[in-house]
């Protein structure tokens, strides 16, 4: 593929383009979106984790004010996709897995048992708290280390241990560390809350405002669950108030709300309570994980073995890569992986940001920490002794790689050097002191995206594409790219999403967004520059493309003439130029392997009679590519730490596996960091392009952001205190006993 | 939430007979608890009424003790110059508790009244004596790591979670109420109650009866020794694992009396009197206060997830004396 710039001119810094909506309140997020004959939707949960709804009392929630439905598995419309057995609505980021309302078992705690719809919120919260259900109750499956030690994993492709070289090579070195690492469940719980909002125009048409990650997937999810024409079900996602991946799929709220708004004939506004966002949305499982590794005297790694337990619900089966990143991030011979699921009484979770390879870190970091101080070796230093100069999966060369680079840079800005090397040897003002850091690394993709494209009279360049945002700066990073490649002040460039009627742009996950849309914007641009230099060709004979200098809104030629784009266009007679444009996958990648690193640096003290322990150090270091856009960049970064942070020291999904029954699900008892807990996190790029996977040189960076975030801080805590946690979140009582 | 009645009476008097006459019926002020209580169906009145207008805000110093109307926002007494320099233990607990928002919000009595945050006693599907009695304790063998290891009964192991209130424990503050009755004094220790069998109860006011004010002794040489320590999962906004209020009167060296109270251990403000009278006379030394912080949690009992806090609350108070004293 062409690069269509030069790779080593950085970008310019722009500032968020929808930042003043945000901060404003002009920002129209679905919760907020008011309609005509608006109703409002309200989930009942169930109160047990396992069995069957035997009975149910509607009557008084019926006869409440202002009740104009309430459906439930008794009475529920017919959701037409259902009835093929699997549920159309799955996918890999489709429907949710659960048939809402479908039947009268009870897979989890809080699933869904009836929606009340009446005409205002309150009314609705009212009645459906009127609603009261009877159970044949089971017992609860819940219990992560009860499944391992009692029952059998799930089997299948996926679950098959993978070995590489010989498998039990990491016993037999002169130098060994193992350990067993737990990660508790982890809730995205974005600040704004999930929202359908649904309206039916006519029978075969609806129009969905959903809070989603994926414009275009929830479109094929919803019109698969009602047997629609795609194009008859119209999604609106102008604003996302982050997702960190809950917003991936198609949840079966949604597909309630659509259900309640064919039945009542007006449209329903469906939000999700806090509590109900840790129970129907996803979230991250909980893995236990046991990790080997053997090594060298001088600290080559020669045998590692990495076993992953996680949970799933009994209705799905969710998979991710907790051993991914131990196949990768180093070289090493030999290698045995084996992941394993269990079915619990639990929703399906689903990719939280950094997904399985974020859990998976944990475990991979912390032991080459071990390791590092077993060998008495530097970390960074034993890292680079295992650098893997190409993939060790499959041998092939990497697109880009700055790892080294980012270990440098990141130890340099951190003051790496200032580290002592035996644990418990720094202390400051009565705290014990640690510095601990980790890598990370994240597959960097390219998929295939589609935009429209319109240049006005009026010198305004346009461009569309049904993908959303969640948070990153989608709509700030194209207008970058499009105002760069055009020659057009930022402010001249409009960036449009969140419409299911633009031409269709990826489902933001996997960081991958920039990369893919980013692909398409660039060639929408070049294709708009030749048109423009088409129209110069009625004045001006034999001008190649090459030969134009596009800046500052003007064509410059050779001759030293120059035309603005506008005039060119008046010139022309035309009014506008409109075209789409769509790219897809590099089929060069398949010569190569890509990913995008990261590298972090905690500084942390620990109070050695409280246990309490504070970070007052981070520095994020990372290779993503070409850094588009450096102030959304650094953000995503910083906010990957602000989640690095929470995940090491305070996030805990607790269940009380009694009852298979949160206890925790709000935000006074499930903590996330305040600002208190947040140094000022500090963001270096390596900022080099890579050179294949697309013609702007990014790959991505919000999964690599948190990927082994709590490893570093488990490794501060070990270099502060000389006592290896194992088990997160690391609160004081860990620290203590 | 159910539906209620609100009035808004404009003297004590009339809040009162209000209250009185309607067993279904609550007072509510800043509401920053009992809004959430009522929004999860864990309390249902049938009438509200708001005390917010009555002339309870007042916070003055007469003679040796500072008198703090009940409806004083916890904001406006953090920051009180009065309470600030004769007790800046108290100002340093309100500061600790919750956010600014809500300490802006919530008074002082409203602050004594707060229910327990037991996250089995805020879901009604989930077995909570406190709330249903008869029910059983979802914590005792449930998830407790916030729970009580002190003064609990198998009926109930929630704590009070009041920063607050831990420093007016050691303060030897005292309770004013005014009733159908009259007005009465009770010491703030007699305030909160242990659960017992009657968990339910968290206090003894009586029926109609409502907080007018507390009352706090000044004692300069106290004041001039105060720290509260709050350890919790995060650096705010959260409830304490663990708390030690301490007020150190010194000379030289020597501890003439102490004031110490703990929070996050017990259904109430617990007051560490063992503590206090072992260390009356004697040398600040790391090892006094060991020996202080273990007759203090001697009678102290984990259930499980809290059995660090058998740790952490002598660990805390050694930390809050080592801080105070300086050695």
């Amino acid at each position: 593929m062409d690069n269509f710039f030069d790779l080593n001119i950085p970008f310019a810094e722009i500032d968020r383009v929808d930042g003043k909506a945000k901060v404003t309140g002009k920002a129209d997020y679905v919760a907020e979106h008011d309609l005509p004959n608006l109703t409002y939707g309200v989930l009942v949960g169930s109160t047990i984790a396992n069995g069957t709804v035997t009975a149910i009392d509607t009557k008084s929630a019926e006869r409440a004010p202002g009740v104009l439905a309430v459906i439930t598995h008794l009475n529920a419309p017919k959701v037409p996709g259902y009835e093929e057995g699997e549920n159309p609505a799955k996918g890999r980021t489709g429907g949710g897995g659960l048939k809402i309302f479908n039947d009268n078992r009870i897979r989890f705690n809080g699933q869904p048992i009836a929606l009340v719809v009446a005409d205002t919120f309150e009314r609705a919260t009212y009645a459906a708290s009127l609603i009261k259900a009877q159970y044949n109750k089971e017992a609860p499956h819940t219990s992560l280390a009860d499944a391992i030690k009692n029952d059998k994993p799930i089997e299948g492709d996926n679950y098959k241990e993978a070995v590489r070289g010989e498998k039990d090579a990491w016993k037999t070195a002169p130098v060994k560390v193992e350990g067993t690492y737990i990660m508790p469940i982890q809730v995205h719980n974005p600040m704004e809350l999930h929202a359908t909002i649904a309206r039916w125009d006519g029978d075969d048409k609806v129009t969905v405002w959903e809070k989603t990650q994926g414009v275009v997937s929830t479109q094929q999810s919803i019109a698969n669950a009602f047997k629609l024409e795609q194009k008859n079900v119209q999604v609106y996602a102008p604003y996302v108030g982050g997702g960190f991946g809950s917003a991936l799929r198609t949840w079966p709220h949604a597909i309630a709300a659509v259900m309640a708004a064919k039945k009542l004939g007006r449209p329903v506004k469906l939000v999700l309570t806090r509590p109900q966002m840790f129970m129907l949305v996803g979230y991250r499982p909980e893995a236990i994980q046991h990790i080997s590794i053997g090594a060298t005297p001088d600290g080559k790694i020669v045998g590692m073995r990495h076993d992953a337990y996680a949970v799933t619900s009994n209705y799905e089966n969710f998979n991710e890569g907790l051993v991914a990143q131990t196949k990768q991030l180093y070289a090493c011979a030999n290698l045995a992986t084996k992941y394993n699921i269990y079915p619990m009484n639990l929703s399906t979770p689903t990719w939280m940001r950094g997904p399985g390879e974020a859990t998976g870190s944990f475990p991979l970091e912390c032991a080459l920490d071990e390791l590092s101080y077993a060998l008495n070796l530097d970390p960074i230093e034993l890292r680079k002794r295992n650098y893997a100069e190409t993939d060790p999966e499959n041998g092939k060369p990497y697109s880009s790689k700055f790892l080294r680079e980012a270990y440098d840079l990141g130890a340099e800005k951190f003051g790496w050097k200032g580290r002592k090397p035996q644990p418990r040897s720094m202390e400051e003002d009565g705290w014990l002191v640690g510095y601990g850091m980790s890598s990370g690394m994240f597959g960097a993709f390219r998929g295939e995206g589609r935009v429209r494209l319109k240049f006005s009279g009026d010198g305004m360049l346009t461009i569309q594409s049904a993908v959303s945002d969640s948070g990153p700066g989608t709509a700030t990073a194209m207008t970058r790219i499009a105002s760069d490649a055009m020659g057009l002040p930022v402010n001249k460039v409009n960036f449009e999403l969140g419409n299911s009627a633009f031409p269709p742009g990826p489902t933001q996950g996997g960081s991958s967004t920039t990369s893919t849309l980013g692909t398409t914007v660039s060639m929408a641009c070049d294709s708009l520059k030749k048109k423009l230099v088409e129209l110069l060709k009625t004045q001006e004979s034999e001008i190649a493309l090459a030969d134009v200098q596009f800046a500052q809104g003007e064509m410059r030629l050779k001759n030293g003439k120059s035309i603005s784009y506008t005039d060119a266009l008046k010139a022309a007679n035309l009014p506008s130029i409109e075209l789409t444009e769509s790219s897809g996958r590099n089929p060069e990648m398949q010569k190569y392997s890509a990913y995008s690193y990261s590298v972090h640096f905690v500084r942390v003290k620990v109070h050695p009679l409280t246990g309490v322990v504070r970070i007052d150090k981070v520095v994020s270091a990372g290779d993503a590519g070409r850094i588009i856009s450096e102030k959304t960049a650094a953000s995503q970064m910083k906010g990957g730490a602000v989640g690095g942070i929470g995940g090491a020291l305070m996030e805990e999904g607790v269940i009380d596996h009694r009852y298979g029954r949160w206890v925790n699900n709000n935000f006074a008892d499930y903590h996330v960091p305040v600002h208190a807990d947040v140094p000022d996190v500090e963001v270096v790029f390596v900022n080099k392009p890579d050179p294949v996977l697309n013609p702007n040189g990014s790959k991505g960076m919000g999964e690599i952001a948190l990927i082994g975030f709590a490893a570093a801080v488990a490794n501060a805590v070990y270099h502060a205190t000389g006592k290896r946690i194992r088990e997160l979140p690391i609160t004081p009582d860990k620290v203590l006993l | 939430m159910i539906n209620f009645d609100y009035s808004k009476p404009a003297t004590v008097g009339a809040a009162i007979t209000a209250l009185s006459k309607d067993t279904k019926a609550k007072f509510i002020a800043g509401g920053t608890n009992l809004v959430d209580l009522m929004k999860r169906g864990v309390t249902t009145p049938e009438k509200l009424i708001d005390i917010t207008g009555l002339p309870l805000k007042g916070i003055e110093q007469s003679g040796t003790v500072v008198r703090i109307g009940a409806l004083a926002l916890n904001s406006e007494v953090a920051e009180n110059d009065i309470v600030k320099k004769q007790l800046p233990l108290l100002s340093q607990a309100l500061k600790a508790g919750a956010s600014a928002q809500i300490r802006n919000m919530a008074t002082v009595g409203g602050n004594m009244l707060q229910r327990t945050r037991c996250g089995y006693f805020y879901d009604t599907a989930m077995p909570c004596n406190k709330r249903e009695p008869g029910t059983g304790c979802g914590a005792l063998q449930g998830y407790n790591r916030m729970h009580a290891i002190l003064g609990a009964s198998d009926s109930c192991i929630a704590v009070h979670p009041s920063d607050m209130c831990v420093a007016l424990a050691a303060l030897d503050a005292t309770v004013v109420v005014q009733g159908p009755g009259g007005t009465r004094k009770l010491p703030f220790l007699d305030f909160h109650r242990l659960p017992g069998n009657t968990p339910e109860k968290d206090n003894n006011l009586q029926r109609g009866e409502l907080i007018t004010g507390v009352e706090v002794p000044v004692n300069p040489s106290l004041a001039q020794h105060s720290l509260y320590t709050k350890i919790r999962d995060r650096a705010s906004y959260a409830f304490a694992l663990v708390s030690v209020a301490a007020a150190l009167d010194m000379k030289g060296k020597t501890i003439r009396q102490a004031r110490l109270a703990m929070g996050g251990v017990a259904h109430k403000p617990w007051r560490l009197t063992i503590a206090e009278n072992f260390l009356q006379g004697k040398e600040a030394t790391v090892a006094n206060f060991q020996q202080a912080a273990s007759l203090a949690l001697k009678e102290a009992k984990g259930y499980g997830y809290n059995n660090f806090k058998l740790t952490l609350g002598p660990n805390t108070l050694v930390q809050t004396l080592k801080t105070l004293t300086g050695v």
